[in-house]
Formats: structure tokens, C-alpha cells, sequence
């Protein structure tokens, strides 16, 4: 798990200023919410945290993100290696143009996972496992037995951990842009697990969903964060009562608050929180 | 991993070498024709038609192909405008229902991708059947033939950037179809078809096969739409044939002359659209 | 009132006879040259005139072979030198490039797409045919320059600026999301491209193709000028070649003088025609189909 810090953080684009200057610390293995009112910044933020805001020609970020004690936008940075370890869904899933396979092998295949460091990984994920997931452990037993499919069983280890597998067991081969959003959306989660991140960002995950595949979304990430440090970008505050463990308050590009969720959530030192809070701006 | 990024690098590498190789031949073709013909030019090629003996290299110039080729262009240009407006506001449908605008759509493409060649050759059969010897009126006719689907295309999609929302608004104060198209859209798209008809035009001045057949070629300007008309790109096309270094020197002269009427059109075009896009209701 | 409608049911009827005359205008042409190239079909098999070797048009031997080959050679040459030089550009105009550079190629690009055949021709004599001179010395080939390897190398510049732009566009329509989900799962930049972008383009990169293949079969003046003009079939690419545009360009002037060439020739365009509306349908048809049933 990685100790994730900001510090004076401060984003440009062109002529407008959408983050300033912010400072915190992100906890490790917890759910840390990114709440505010739209456009205000926590699109940005989140996405600077894995610096997939390279895209963006216009962007200028100040300041440092600093994750195991190295600061991100240092140029010597491995970007490649960034990104292996900060995994990225976002509000709209964009399943690749491949079978529901093929989409979760894409990391590990990118990456050059060979079949030794798969099974070291399914080794030490064994002894990660939660009791709330039994049906996971078999799978990992398997995989010990059968060195010629270990691609296979990992696949089939993170559809679980995604939720998806019972869905889509009989049609790993088909395409994916035939599965519902909700299902995709699961498939975008299982193919950023595939690739071992230690930290996982969300980007409004549940925005486009239903509400049964939003709780779904919900519930694995509750289970997950035993095991990884998620921070989750949310417009919908009951949704950050609901799974988040820290809470990070951005308005108008500014980090009025932040704080434990209970704490945040009861008493509210800023006045800006409070308003937003009871919802007299949204 | 550096496999990887070495196959990126390599593949870069490849890359900006063809960005390159493009760019040096379009500034090579400019640059050769400017420098080879800029010293043969001078006034009497422009306003002088050709003398008894100028394809020895006596005196005279191209006015004839000048004149020519303009009305040729001029004559085309109108007529296509002509017929492929309506056609292009007909593609709507309020006018003409889906299977029946599509199939139009790929006549139209068809169109737009026949050789300028078969033009020349259908107008030849069609001049031969009435009678009628290479003439102006030949020339435009199968000019318009070739133009009609870049004229077409052009305004339907000027036509298709239209908001629905301006239509719908039309409709809703109680306009009839006609109306609409003429009072609301046609307005709103005149920027565009302007771009779209100089477009055209500059497309029709340079072209040679359609006209080879079709238009003839002579040393007067014609005096009547039956008369045989020259044009600059068989001017340029006859004078590099000739054994003459002289006239091939004109040749030049003359192409630089057609090259410098393609780009200012093309320039002006441009400069056009972008005058008239800062108007646009988006 | 009634009046407006009257006037709104007219120009109905008229936007339908503007459509009718679009449709029939390519059936007219082909009817035309049809009609014109009956004698000749009469007098020889398709077969014959398609296969056969022997252009003797004063023997009234009218066999298209060679032109038909040297048709599709220069094409050839021109795809095989114009398609991955123009698709690695657009990759590089549309994922690497910065905005202002790409702004300014894509107008030289558009500049290029304006440009007389001819001009593109007189160049070729100027520059391309002493290139192909040397090149040929040193492959042992001794050659005027005149030849298929001009005629395809001046093709393949004349198809860029169409399979360039189109190709951008094509990746222009790949969502952004593509992208970043590609590259938050740690792609490189190409690997982004190689497994998601051209994958999820191959559809509309096919049809750019298409697009410049039709457009390097039909064109004519440039061809015509450096190409050499020799009605044999070509053994190297260095020997000179005679494709069927530049046929019928050349010998119009004869058509009428000698009995059936007129004929000949105009079934020659006939074939010109089919040929480049069959591509054409059959790359709508097949992007149609493909769009129905797409992965994404």
C-alpha cells in the first residue's frame, strides 16, 4: 500500500486556475472521498494522482504528489511503473475493443507478466483473502495445480473480485462492449486489479450506473480496501456517508476540509462544509 | 520494459520521418515550380494570346488559357451550384425519407470518385451524338459534371452542422418546409456554401482530363459558347510536350501562373471560413 | 394560406426531381459509354479484349491487357509506398503532435489535396524522373526515368493528403476515454495506439484506403507524363508502363479516324467506371456492415 501526499498542490489550464495550492495526506487502506460541488476541481485532482493528466496540453501542475517518498512530476519519474501501481477507473467505462478476456489479460500481458510472477502472485494472494469471499479460495488452489492455465485462472480470480464472474463465465470470449454499463463498469474495476495497483482511483464510478450495479460497486470496494488504498471522487454525498472512511472537501478548487469520515460528517469546522453538507449548495 | 520504449522510440523514430518526407515534398513542388517558372514570367504571358509561331517560341502568351480556363470555371461553377444546391437541401429529411437520401448519398459518392477522365469521355459521346464539335459549352458541361458531387457535398455538410435546434424552432412558429429551407437554413449556411463554391472552383480550374475531350483548344479567346476554348492545364500540358526549350520554359511560367490561382483561392477560402465561423450559432 | 401550402408542395416535388436526376446521373454515363462500346463487343469477346497482349489498333486488334496491368501495377506501387508513410503520419499528427503543428500540416495537407494534376505531372518531369534515372544506373536497370516506378511514385503523393485526412479524422473519433484507459493502465504511449486505437479505427482506416486507391486508379495527367507511355507489360519496375487513363487520354485525337477505336476506348472508360464505383460500393457496403454488428 502506498502513502499518498500532496503538497501545494496547484493546477492550471490555460488561463484558469482550477486547483490551489493543496496540502494532505491521503490514508493508507481506506476509502477516501473526494466530495464537492461539479467543477470544482476533484476531476483533476484524481487524475493527477496518476499524472494521466499529461493529456491535457493546456495543463500546468505546481507543486508536488509525492507516493513512497518520490514526487510523481519529478521528470525522472517511470510513468509506465506509475500507473502499474495506480490503478484508474473512470465515470464512463471504456471497455477495450477486445473480448471480456482479452480486456482484463491487456494489463498483465502489457506489463509481461510471465507465468512465474503470476504464481507468486496468486501465492501471496491467497494469504490475503478474506474470509467474506470464499468462493475466491478455491480458485487459488486450483491455480497451484494447473501451471498451464494460470493465465486463465487469474482472470477468472479477478472477475470475481470484480463481481462479474457468474455474469460472464460462459462469454469470456465474446466482446465486451456488449455488457451492460453496470457490468462494465465492473469489468473496467477487474481489468485495473489485474494489473496489481496498490492504489485505486475512482472517478464518480457509480454516476452512470443503476442503482443494483452501483451497490455492487459499493460493496467491492468495501471489501477491497483491506487490502489497497482507494480514493474515490463522488458528487453524491450519501454515497460518501456510505462507504468512506476519510473525507477530502474541495470547493471552487480550494481544500476547505478534511478529515475522518465520522468526524467530517457530525461536526464540520468550516462553514462552506457545513452548507454543503446540508445541502444548501450542491 | 526498455523493450518497450525502445519500440516506441523506434516507431517515433518512423514517424516524424514521414511527417517530414510529406511536409519536404509539398514545399518541394511549390518551390520547384515558383523557381522554375518565376524567370520566364512576365507581363506579355498574361495579357497577350498566342502569336503565329509562339509554340516555336516566338511571341505572345497565355491569355487565352488564362481567359479560358476561367470561363470554364466560371461557367461551371454556376451551373453545378445550380443543380446541386437543391439536391444538397433535398437530402433532409423532411424532404426525402432515409433509404432514399442514403442511396442518394452513394450515388453522390460514387459520383465524387469517378475519374475526371470518364467525364471527358461521356461528354465526348454525348457531343458526338448531337453533333456539336470541342467547345465551351462542352467543357462546361462536363466540368459541372465533375464538380456537381464537390459542390454537393460541401453544402450538405455546411447543411448537416446546422443545429436541429434552429429547424425546430422554425417549425414550432409555424413555417412550412420551403420557408424553413430558404429563409432560415439557407441563411444560416451561406458562409459555408460560399467556402464550398470557391472550393469547387479552384477544383475545376486545374483539372485537364475532363476538358481534354471536351473544350478543345485553340489561340483565341472564344467569342461564343461554340467555339473551342483553351485552358491553363492543357496549356501547361501542350507547352512541356514540345521538343523547345523555349516553350517548355513557358510551360513552367504557365503552371506557376495556374499554381498561384489554386492557392490564393484556397488561401481565400480559408480565410473566409474562418471570418464568417466567429458569427456561427452553436 | 393555402398558397404556401401549394408552394411547399412544389418545391417538394422539385427537391424529389433534383434527387432523381442525382441517382440516374452515374446509370446515364454508364448507359452512354455502353452504347458506345457495343461494336466493338460485338466484334471480340470481353475475354479477348480483356486478356489479350496485342494493341494493334490498325489491325483492328484491340487487346487491353497491358494497360490493364500497368493500370494496376502503378496503383500498387503507389499504395505500397503511400500507405504507411501516410498512416504513420496521421498516427503521429493525431496522438503525438502538438496542437499548433498539427494545425499547420493538416493545411499544407489540404493545400497539397488542391493542386492541379498537372503541376504534380511537371514536377514529376523535373524531379522524379532524373530520380528514378539515377536510382535505375544503380540498380543495373538503365532507364529514361519514364517509367512505372515515376508513375507510382507520383501517384503515391497525390493519394496522401486524402489518407492522411481521413485517417485523422478516423482517430480523431476514437474517444479520449480510449486513451486514458489505456494509458492509466500503464500502456506506453504506441502501445496505446497499436492495441486500442488502430484496432478500434481499422473499420474507417480501410475506407481511407479505399478512398486513395480509387483516386490512384482514375488519375489520369500526372500519370500520363511521366510514365513512358510503351504499350508492353513492364518486366522491372524501372521499364515504362501504360495505364488505361493515360491510354484514352492519349489517343483521343485518333478515335474517329480509325474504325472501332472510338470503340475501344470509350469501352476502356466503361471499364474505368465499373471498376472505381465497385470499389466504392463495395467499401460502403462493407463499413456499413461492419457498423451494425461493431466491437467497439
Amino acid at each position: 500500500m502506498s502513502h499518498i501526499s500532496l503538497r501545494n498542490l496547484t493546477i492550471g489550464y490555460g488561463n484558469e486556475q482550477v486547483l490551489r495550492d493543496i496540502t494532505v495526506d491521503i490514508p493508507d487502506g481506506q476509502i477516501t472521498a473526494v466530495i464537492g460541488p461539479s467543477g470544482c476541481g476533484k476531476t483533476t485532482l484524481l487524475k493527477s494522482l496518476n499524472r494521466l493528466i499529461d493529456l491535457y496540453e493546456q495543463a500546468k501542475v505546481e507543486g508536488q504528489v509525492i507516493i513512497d517518498g518520490m514526487n510523481i512530476y519529478d521528470p525522472r519519474t517511470d510513468i509506465l511503473a506509475l500507473r502499474k501501481k495506480v490503478g484508474f477507473l473512470s465515470q464512463k467505462p471504456y471497455p477495450l475493443p477486445m473480448s471480456i478476456y482479452d480486456n482484463i489479460r491487456f494489463g498483465p500481458k502489457i506489463h509481461g507478466m510471465n507465468g512465474e510472477q503470476i504464481q507468486r502472485r496468486i501465492a501471496a494472494l491467497e494469504k490475503q483473502i478474506s474470509l467474506d469471499e470464499p468462493s475466491l479460495k478455491p480458485v487459488l488452489q486450483k491455480a497451484r495445480f494447473k501451471k498451464d492455465r494460470q493465465m486463465e485462472l487469474l482472470v477468472e480470480y479477478y472477475l470475481r473480485l470484480a463481481g462479474l464472474w457468474n455474469e460472464v463465465k460462459d462469454r469470456l470470449n465474446g466482446p465486451a462492449s456488449q455488457l451492460s454499463i453496470g457490468q462494465q463498469q465492473r469489468l473496467a474495476l477487474a481489468r485495473a486489479l489485474a494489473i496489481e495497483p496498490e492504489v485505486i482511483l475512482a472517478d464518480e464510478p457509480t454516476s452512470a450506473l443503476d442503482p443494483i450495479s452501483a451497490q455492487l460497486i459499493e460493496k467491492q470496494f468495501k471489501f477491497l480496501k483491506e487490502n489497497y488504498t482507494i480514493v474515490v471522487v463522488t458528487h453524491i454525498l450519501r454515497q460518501a456517508r456510505r462507504i468512506a472512511d476519510y473525507v477530502i472537501f474541495l470547493y471552487m478548487g480550494e481544500l476547505v476540509e478534511h478529515g475522518p469520515a465520522g468526524q467530517f460528517f457530525s461536526s464540520p469546522r468550516d462553514e462552506r462544509t457545513r452548507a454543503y453538507i446540508s445541502g444548501e449548495i450542491s | 520494459m526498455r523493450l518497450r520504449k525502445l519500440e516506441e522510440t523506434f516507431f517515433k523514430g518512423l514517424m516524424i520521418a514521414s511527417v517530414s518526407m510529406v511536409l519536404a515534398l509539398l514545399i518541394g513542388i511549390i518551390l520547384v515550380i515558383t523557381l522554375r517558372g518565376a524567370s520566364s514570367l512576365n507581363l506579355s504571358m498574361l495579357i497577350q494570346t498566342p502569336k503565329g509561331g509562339y509554340y516555336l517560341g516566338k511571341e505572345g502568351g497565355i491569355a487565352n488559357a488564362i481567359v479560358g480556363s476561367l470561363y470554364l470555371s466560371l461557367g461551371a461553377t454556376l451551373l453545378s451550384f445550380l443543380f446541386g444546391l437543391p439536391i444538397a437541401f433535398a437530402l433532409q429529411k423532411e424532404y426525402t425519407g432515409r433509404s432514399l437520401s442514403n442511396i442518394t448519398r452513394l450515388a453522390l459518392d460514387i459520383l465524387w470518385g469517378t475519374p475526371s477522365i470518364v467525364y471527358g469521355a461521356f461528354g465526348f459521346v454525348v457531343m458526338v451524338y448531337f453533333g456539336l464539335r470541342a467547345s465551351l459549352l462542352g467543357g462546361i458541361i462536363a466540368l459541372t459534371l465533375l464538380m456537381l458531387p464537390i459542390m454537393t457535398r460541401s453544402i450538405e455538410e455546411v447543411i448537416r452542422m446546422i443545429p436541429l435546434e434552429l429547424k425546430e424552432t422554425s417549425y414550432a412558429l409555424g413555417s412550412t418546409r420551403i420557408e424553413t429551407t430558404l429563409k432560415v437554413m439557407f441563411r444560416q449556411a451561406l458562409p459555408g456554401i460560399t467556402t464550398g463554391i470557391l472550393l469547387a472552383f479552384g477544383r475545376g480550374i486545374g483539372d485537364a482530363a475532363s476538358v481534354l475531350f471536351t473544350a478543345g483548344y485553340t489561340d483565341h479567346i472564344p467569342r461564343s459558347l461554340f467555339d473551342p476554348v483553351a485552358s491553363l492545364p492543357l496549356a501547361v500540358f501542350f507547352q512541356v510536350a514540345t521538343p523547345i526549350p523555349e516553350v517548355q520554359q513557358r510551360a513552367y511560367a504557365s503552371a506557376l501562373i495556374l499554381l498561384m490561382i489554386v492557392l490564393f483561392v484556397s488561401i481565400f477560402s480559408r480565410l473566409l471560413s474562418r471570418r464568417f465561423s466567429r458569427h456561427i450559432v452553436r | 394560406m393555402i398558397w404556401r401550402r401549394i408552394k411547399d408542395n412544389l418545391a417538394g416535388k422539385s427537391m424529389l426531381i433534383a434527387v432523381a436526376f442525382a441517382n440516374s446521373i452515374v446509370l446515364v454515363i454508364a448507359f452512354g459509354l455502353f452504347m458506345k462500346s457495343r461494336p466493338i463487343l460485338a466484334k471480340e469477346s470481353i475475354l479477348h479484349l480483356l486478356f489479350s497482349s496485342t494493341w494493334a489498333p490498325l489491325k483492328g486488334e484491340f487487346g487491353f491487357f497491358p494497360f490493364i496491368i500497368g493500370t494496376l501495377e502503378v496503383t500498387a506501387i503507389a499504395m505500397v509506398l503511400a500507405i504507411p508513410v501516410c498512416l504513420l503520419s496521421a498516427i503521429y499528427l493525431s496522438e503525438y503532435a502538438h496542437r499548433h503543428f498539427r494545425e499547420l500540416v493538416r493545411l499544407v495537407v489540404d493545400i497539397m489535396a488542391g493542386i492541379p494534376s498537372v503541376i504534380y505531372g511537371l514536377w514529376g518531369i523535373v524531379v522524379i524522373v532524373p530520380f528514378v534515372r539515377v536510382l535505375g544506373q544503380a540498380f543495373g536497370h538503365p532507364t529514361t526515368g519514364y517509367s512505372l516506378l515515376a508513375g507510382g511514385i507520383i501517384l503515391a503523393m497525390m493519394v496522401s493528403p486524402i489518407i492522411i485526412s481521413v485517417s485523422m479524422e478516423v482517430f480523431r473519433a476514437v474517444p479520449v476515454e480510449a486513451r486514458e484507459t489505456a494509458l492509466a493502465l500503464g500502456t506506453t504511449r504506441w502501445e496505446a495506439v497499436k492495441h486500442v486505437i488502430l484496432r478500434s479505427s481499422r473499420h474507417g482506416i480501410l475506407s481511407a484506403i479505399v478512398l486513395g486507391f480509387t483516386r490512384a486508379f482514375g488519375e489520369t495527367i500526372a500519370v500520363l507524363m511521366i510514365v513512358g507511355n510503351v504499350p508492353k507489360i513492364p518486366a522491372s519496375v524501372f521499364d515504362p508502363a501504360y495505364p488505361l487513363p493515360a491510354l484514352l487520354a492519349n489517343n483521343y485525337g485518333e478515335m474517329m479516324s480509325i474504325p472501332l477505336y472510338d470503340s475501344a476506348l470509350l469501352l476502356s472508360a466503361l471499364i474505368l467506371l465499373l471498376v472505381v464505383s465497385g470499389f466504392n460500393l463495395a467499401a460502403h457496403f462493407a463499413l456499413l456492415r461492419t457498423e451494425r454488428g461493431q466491437d467497439r
